[in-house]
């Protein structure tokens, strides 16, 4: 799960991670009276999830007040677009109105689970302030590492040794400490899968701040963590992923037209692939679960026809021990009470097929029953062809 | 031969009074694996089909000789579950729970590695040695014994391609489902070690999908160690960046993880990578046959 620039900070700070002072506006006049209250010059940032906000200008100074004012009406309710959105961009709805600092340094430092080790990692880098992966590919020797030993955690000589490595001043090696320690507890205490600070700023006066913070949080650790889970942002998100999310179906929209309905992640990207390679394009990735109950049936066959591009939906379920027959009354009961129009391919596999696909046949609804993966792949395109909706 | 498990598995399975501990117990004993005991805490005493139930994994180890447990505990209590197998002396824990966080992982890890134990999972289907036991969810009835090793992340899909390993003739020796997570027990380096050394294993499918580098790590042992013909097929070449594909451990993040790096490690490396997920049981037929003649 992703959360806002001014959550991540808020997370951080709670954490004991200095961060610049400041406050979210949802209005001008908000930008305003922060500016106001802080009495100094201020930046005003867009908080959307995608990075990049600078680029695409939703990223502003203001000196005074009245500057902020404007500089967030220019800001709220624009589509931002920047090197990680669509073309069509994200809609503004908030900005965070912060103390504009003088930065001598900008650093960066990030943490990750190495999956292979399966320890946490933490990452610093003297070349803050720029994507790390663009580091890691001009500079390679400029990215310092230092894996964690989950049982005793982060370690004071750890955080020393990058200190001396990064070539920090004296002065800032033990604020330095203070400060990954802290982070590193945000990190673990709030089972994050990614955290960055993006620049760390090394301030003119001598002083480590926070500038920018990003985390992600492990959705299977969510159930420990409610104050966590309430941060998310549905506005954020793809309206249909959202009410797929709400059924504990697996859905990401894609674009092309032939729906996609599929037991299991693996199998459920194979099948797009497939789509693609015989010349169609998929839809949208759909996982029902393995087991693929009849009532999941359902509910993935409600969000695929509310895909206004869906043309043709493909139905690939392989149940193993399940029931095929079983499964074809659900389909068929959630293909008729949805009085789904689109033609539907159905490839099934498992016990009693036969009378699984048989019933598909005698149901008087539009489906079209496949022998295997690449039939049912080929015939999904055909299909979908001569629809109109 | 077969890895990792064979008929001397006696199984004790954690979570069996739950509803899906009960019925993959059953399917289990149809199979032929010797289900031994279960474990729900707070159950001990009771019976499920005749199979004994006992407080503690400790219990069941020294009641009945338990040496291998599957594991179907909720997320939020399956690393417990994991790591009481492992102190109990179980030597092989499958664990099929989805949704366990990644971090307990990273504590199980070190804790699995220090009592020696193999850990397959979790998030995955189990592990197959056809016609010997099988520890898992998988659809026995797809399987035929044979000579061909099956890796895979993921479990569907692993029975697609067995489906049609068996469609075409060809047996398993065993088919082990390693998980769909970002951090596992076994990984296909493990398994690859070990069918490189099983005298009965012939070739080895290996089903690999988008995030994290384990393919590429396969892609290495393969070409410094391999002499068995690999086939591999990677799923979530049309998968977008940043998205987590159903499994934890499917999400390209960085520009790290794609499809089309790993088929090139894998391309590199000597491997037959499959474009078509519909044609793996054919390609494999294919090498074999080619393989016999040479």
């Amino acid at each position: 799960m992703r959360v806002h620039e001014y959550q991540a900070k808020k997370i951080l700070s709670d954490s004991g991670v200095p961060v610049p002072q400041g406050a979210v506006a949802e209005t001008p006049e908000g930008a305003r009276e922060i500016c106001h209250q802080l009495g100094k010059p201020v930046v005003i940032k867009a908080q959307v999830h995608a990075g990049g906000r600078g680029k695409g200008g939703g990223v502003k100074l203001a000196s005074s007040p009245e500057e902020a004012e404007r500089a967030a009406s220019s800001i709220l309710g624009m589509q931002l677009v920047t090197p990680q959105t669509s073309a069509r961009g994200v809609k503004v709805r908030r900005v965070l109105v912060e103390e504009a600092v003088q930065i001598q340094k900008e650093l960066y430092l990030g943490m990750v689970i190495d999956r292979a080790a399966a320890t946490p990692v933490v990452i610093a880098s003297e070349s803050g302030g720029v994507e790390i992966e663009e580091v890691a590919a001009s500079d390679p020797e400029k990215i310092r590492k230092v894996d964690v030993d989950p049982g005793v955690g982060l370690l004071p000589f750890q955080a020393r040794r990058m200190a001396f490595e990064l070539g920090l001043p004296g002065g800032l090696i033990s604020s330095w400490g203070h400060l990954v320690s802290s982070f590193y507890r945000a990190f673990v205490d709030n089972d994050a899968f990614l955290a960055e600070i993006n620049p760390l700023g090394i301030l003119e006066e001598g002083r480590l701040l926070a500038l920018d913070a990003k985390m992600n949080f492990d959705d299977n650790a969510l159930f420990r963590h409610p104050k966590i889970e309430q941060l998310r942002d549905v506005e954020e998100e793809d309206p249909l992923e959202v009410e797929a999310s709400r059924h504990s179906v697996n859905y990401i929209r894609l674009g092309g037209s032939i729906g996609c309905m599929v037991n299991g992640a693996g199998l459920a990207m194979a099948t797009m692939d497939l789509i693609k390679l015989c010349g169609g394009e998929p839809a949208n990735f759909l996982d029902v679960g393995g087991g693929a109950s009849v009532e999941q049936v359902e509910n993935a066959f409600r969000i695929l026809v509310s895909d206004r591009a869906v043309k043709a939906i493909l139905i690939n379920i392989f149940g193993g021990i399940l029931r095929c027959d079983v499964l074809a009354q659900g389909v068929i009961e959630a293909a008729s009470q949805l009085k789904v129009k689109v033609p539907i391919v159905v490839r099934l596999e498992g016990t009693n097929v036969e009378e699984g696909r048989d019933l598909l046949k005698r149901s008087g609804l539009n489906f079209t029953v496949a022998a295997d993966m690449q039939d049912a792949a080929e015939k999904a395109i055909a299909r979908s062809q001569g629809s109109n909706r | 031969m077969s890895i990792i498990v064979d008929e001397t598995a006696r199984l004790v399975v954690q979570g069996i009074t739950g509803k899906e501990g009960t019925f993959h117990a059953r399917q289990a004993v149809a199979y032929g694996t010797q289900v031994v005991a279960g474990v729900t805490p707070g159950r001990g005493g009771e019976r499920v089909d005749g199979i004994p139930v006992y407080h503690t994994v400790r219990e069941a180890v020294r009641q009945e000789g338990a040496n291998a447990s599957v594991i179907f505990v909720p997320p939020a209590f399956a690393s417990d579950a994991i790591m009481e197998s492992a102190d109990a002396g179980i030597s092989l824990v499958v664990c099929i729970t989805e949704g366990i966080p990644t971090l307990d992982m990273v504590r199980v890890i070190p804790f699995l590695k220090a009592r020696g134990c193999r850990l397959i999972g979790p998030n995955c289907p189990g592990i197959i040695s056809p016609g010997k036991a099988k520890i898992g969810i998988m659809p026995g009835h797809i399987h035929r014994p044979g000579s061909v090793g099956v890796i895979s992340r993921s479990g569907t899909l692993t029975y697609e391609v067995v489906f049609q390993l068996t469609g075409n003739g060809i047996g398993q020796s065993t088919c082990i489902g390693i998980g769909g997570d970002p951090i596992i027990g076994t990984s296909f380096v493990d398994c690859l070690e070990l069918f490189e050394a099983d005298p009965e294993t012939e070739a080895v499918v290996l089903i690999g999908e988008i995030g994290g580098g384990a393919e590429e790590e396969a892609a290495s042992l393969v070409r410094d160690r391999m002499s068995k013909p690999v086939i591999g097929f990677v799923a979530g070449r049309t998968a977008p960046p940043g998205r987590r594909m159903g499994h934890a451990g499917a999400i390209i993040s960085g520009g790290k993880g794609t499809a089309a790096e790993k088929i090139a490690a894998w391309e590199r490396a000597g491997m037959v990578v499959c474009e078509n997920p519909a044609e793996i049981g054919a390609t494999v037929k294919r090498v074999l046959a080619k393989r016999g003649r040479a």
